[in-house]
């Protein structure tokens, strides 16, 4: 299982753009860091860097295991789940299908389906197609897909934009014990987290730009 | 590979799904028959002579029409990132949706394409060579055309970007298998064509994969 999260000397560039650099941040099991900054200020590049989507311009990124480093690809195909702006959520499919196929793709099985299903709320919504689901519960069912995977690290892009105040506190509930089963958590918000985080700030305050 | 299962199955539910399927292949090739003798005349034998080589081409098209969104989809609503982050690498993840798609449009028109060749008048012998080479050639196609797809993820202009990309990968198998078809029913040789184009449906299957997930990994950059 995934334990630390080494981010050294980051700089990542968009283009002839830099967002941010010299970024260090170590995460360890049960931590929950949030980025904090302006619209824009490379929050979700770190993200998508940290998921292996994106290359950064500087700096490393490391994973540490219990037992020693782990390849960054083994990291990225075991260890990690990203949940970003949008939903990756096939509109002609059921909520079900969609969430049966992101849990056995990531490494849960249909019991872990189920039981994250009953836990967000969503078993009535099951059989139907995910086009027709508002925008909050198109969040839950992905959040779902987050519970329902044995991943130890979360990437999450403004989870909590969609939901309402009941869900947020529920969300809160499963990230709360996620941490406490040594599990980790790395999001982008402008509200803040209903668990303890410690936060990073994003961004070059005027320089670099 | 046990992540490749699950993905090809839900891919082969998708593509079926959005339009693929035995019926499509049945009313794309109804459209060619009927439209065919209208625009080349009715004249008997001149549209058995070409029956084999418009089955052929018919195939080529449906595959650029159908390939053109088969990663783009995936692009814009997020689904490549997750795909990006499974057991299996993007290239396996391009295999399965090459696969997929192949399975569930290319092959139901390789199976129709001896009825619409027959319907044209064209001889029953050649039939059997005729499927055999729209099998080859629609694998090398959704191969091909994937690769296309991959390469124009992200561009505003992803269709007129794939048919320019894809249009000189498509004419060797086209000229092979079309040599094949016209050698076999003019009893000439014709097994040379046929094997050009099965070694180039085999070498699209193992070097396309490399270049699409190269492709998205870029657009995913």
């Amino acid at each position: 299982m995934l334990r630390v999260v080494l981010i050294k000397e980051l700089a990542i560039t968009r283009g002839e753009r830099t967002l941010f650099s010299r970024l260090d941040l170590t995460l360890r099991a049960g931590e929950a860091a949030v980025l904090t900054g302006r619209n824009g200020a490379g929050k979700t590049s770190l993200l998508r860097a940290v998921a292996g989507l994106l290359r950064p311009a500087e700096g490393t990124i490391a994973f540490e295991s219990e037992t020693g480093p782990i390849e960054a690809d083994t990291a990225r195909a075991e260890h990690l789940h990203l949940l970003g702006h949008q939903d990756g959520l096939k509109s002609s499919r059921t909520a079900w299908e969609e969430l049966r196929f992101q849990t056995l793709w990531t490494g849960g099985t249909e019991d872990n389906a189920r039981a994250a299903a009953k836990r967000f709320d969503l078993n009535r919504l099951l059989d139907l197609e995910v086009r027709r689901l508002s925008a909050g519960q198109r969040r839950r069912l992905a959040l779902a897909r987050l519970a329902a995977s044995p991943r130890a690290l979360w990437l999450l892009d403004e989870p909590m934009a969609p939901l309402d105040a009941g869900q947020r506190a529920a969300f809160g509930q499963v990230m709360a014990e996620h941490l406490a089963g040594g599990g980790m958590i790395l999001a982008s918000v402008h509200d803040p987290l209903p668990i303890p985080t410690r936060s990073v700030p994003i961004g070059m305050e005027g320089a670099g730009r | 590979m046990k992540g490749f299962g699950i993905l090809l199955r839900r891919e082969l539910a998708l593509a079926w799904g959005k339009g693929g399927g035995p019926l499509l292949a049945l009313t794309f090739y109804a459209c060619v028959v009927v439209l065919l003798p209208m625009a080349s005349g009715r004249a008997p034998e001149r549209l058995a002579a070409i029956a084999p080589g418009i089955a052929w081409l018919a195939l080529a098209l449906a595959a650029l029409l159908s390939l053109e969104r088969l990663f783009e989809r995936d692009y814009e609503d997020g689904t490549l990132d997750l795909l990006a982050l499974g057991p299996a690498p993007l290239e396996a993840v391009a295999v399965a949706k090459c696969l997929a798609q192949w399975l569930a449009t290319g092959a139901p028109l390789a199976l129709a394409a001896p009825v619409a060749a027959l319907m044209l008048g064209a001889d029953l012998r050649v039939m059997p060579l005729l499927v055999l080479c729209a099998l080859a050639g629609g694998l090398a196609f959704a191969f091909l055309g994937g690769l296309g797809a991959a390469l124009a993820l992200g561009s505003k202009r992803g269709g007129l970007l794939v048919a320019v990309i894809v249009l000189p990968l498509f004419a060797p198998p086209v000229i092979f298998g079309a040599g094949a078809l016209d050698g076999y029913s003019a009893g000439l040789p014709w097994t040379g064509g046929l094997l050009l184009l099965l070694a180039y449906c085999v070498g699209a299957i193992a070097l396309s994969p490399l270049a699409m997930g190269a492709a998205c990994r870029n657009a995913l950059d």
